[in-house]
């Protein structure tokens, strides 16, 4: 072939690649764009992290409920009405205390329990997070802003299969005796992915 | 497979670009990409072990320059072409320009022949297996050896199930691993939790 009968497609952009992947559904008869509206607004207005916050404002305040959610954290949030995809078969929750810091990452992709926690955050996703999370964690976590003392210790999870988790951060001492849903909207989601403290 | 995916342990990358409240999304096609991979999903196109099978067969030099959802959306584009739901020629008229996709699959694996259940406190070691296909052992704990803290309802197993190849549900374990024995001398002292799926496992006596 000579020169002059290449044909070199420019690598399409990724908005580009996203309407022609819509209509081609479309064409097929999929309806998709009926469809990706509403999982537009679940993934921006539905799966947010106020869920997880009211998850841990009520295990602040009812011993039984936390109790329920460290047995079984997918039953106890079916409780608040939070719903996880059928294929998160366990919602595993991760009790901080005084002495130990959970995290937790995806080294593999980006796994996160996303209906309860949110979406995961641009960094979460970023390889050096990723890499380096397991391997240096105490100096991620620093660098992070939370510079934690030495006598606490650190457990990484690392979501490799379809278990979830989640990071029960401890309840601020001046916060104890606060109203549910004021203690709601102090619980962040870094704090629910380990890499804050509350 | 050993591919560019499995990030765990490697070194060379710089701080984590971290900022408060950072967003999942930074532009409306991204929101896009993710619902419309969410709704092949939904209506059963692929299943989630080969989404994230396809994501791993891109070349890697588009894998570590592409952004999180434009890895998604070069895998959604693999899997409608690879199912048959559109041609990869339909793909690139529509967009004007070429879509890129990732490379073929390989063969997949069932279950490991023997398994065996393992208990809360047993000492395990990781089998040190090469998988040419999808496979959720990250590489970092490959023949290592940690012990069940507790186990997962069974899950479709992911060697299989991203290439339609027949298997049993299993279940997964926590197995906790010191960072000392996984990256010895090399590592700051931490406790790492794995999820390993049972086929991966084999009891140390």
């Amino acid at each position: 072939m000579s020169d002059r009968d290449r044909v070199v497609h420019a690598t399409a952009t990724p908005q580009q690649r996203i309407e022609a992947i819509q209509a081609a559904l479309d064409a097929r008869g999929l309806n998709a764009s009926a469809a990706v509206e509403q999982l537009d607004d679940l993934a921006q207005e539905q799966w947010v992290p106020q869920n997880g916050a009211r998850v841990i404002a009520r295990a602040w305040v009812d011993p039984a409920f936390r109790e329920r959610l460290l047995a079984d954290g997918r039953s106890a949030i079916a409780e608040l009405g939070i719903a996880m995809p059928a294929h998160h078969r366990h919602l595993v929750v991760l009790e901080n205390t005084p002495n130990l810091q959970n995290v937790i990452c995806c080294t593999l992709c980006s796994c996160t329990a996303f209906t309860v926690i949110g979406l995961p955050p641009d960094w979460y996703k970023d390889f050096e997070y990723r890499s380096r999370v397991v391997r240096e964690s105490r100096t991620v976590l620093r660098e992070m802003g939370l510079d934690l003392p030495p006598d606490v210790s650190i457990r990484v999870w690392d979501t490799t299969a379809d278990t979830r988790y989640m990071v029960l951060p401890m309840q601020p001492p001046h916060t104890i005796g606060w109203p549910e849903d004021k203690l709601a909207e102090i619980v962040t989601r870094d704090a629910m992915i380990g890499v804050a403290r509350l | 497979m050993d591919g560019i995916h499995d990030m765990g342990g490697r070194q060379g990358f710089g701080p984590v670009r971290y900022t408060l409240n950072a967003q999942a999304f930074h532009t409306t096609w991204e929101v896009r990409a993710n619902s419309l991979y969410g709704f092949a999903l939904r209506r059963g196109i692929f299943n989630m072990d080969e989404y994230r099978y396809a994501i791993e067969r891109m070349d890697p030099r588009h894998y570590l320059t592409a952004s999180y959802y434009e890895r998604s959306l070069t895998a959604l584009a693999t899997l409608l072409v690879e199912k048959g739901v559109v041609t990869s020629a339909d793909l690139d008229e529509r967009a004007g320009g070429h879509v890129p996709l990732s490379a073929p699959g390989v063969a997949g694996r069932s279950n490991a022949p023997v398994r065996e259940p393992f208990r809360a406190g047993d000492s395990v070691r990781v089998r040190a297996d090469y998988v040419p296909g999808h496979v959720r052992m990250p590489a970092y704990i490959r023949g290592k050896t940690g012990v069940v803290v507790s186990e997962s309802p069974a899950y479709p197993f992911p060697d299989a199930h991203a290439h339609g190849v027949e298997a049993l549900d299993e279940p997964t374990y926590d197995v906790r691993f010191r960072t000392e024995d996984l990256w010895p001398n090399a590592s700051e002292s931490a406790l790492v939790h794995v999820a390993v799926f049972q086929s991966y496992l084999q009891r140390v006596a």
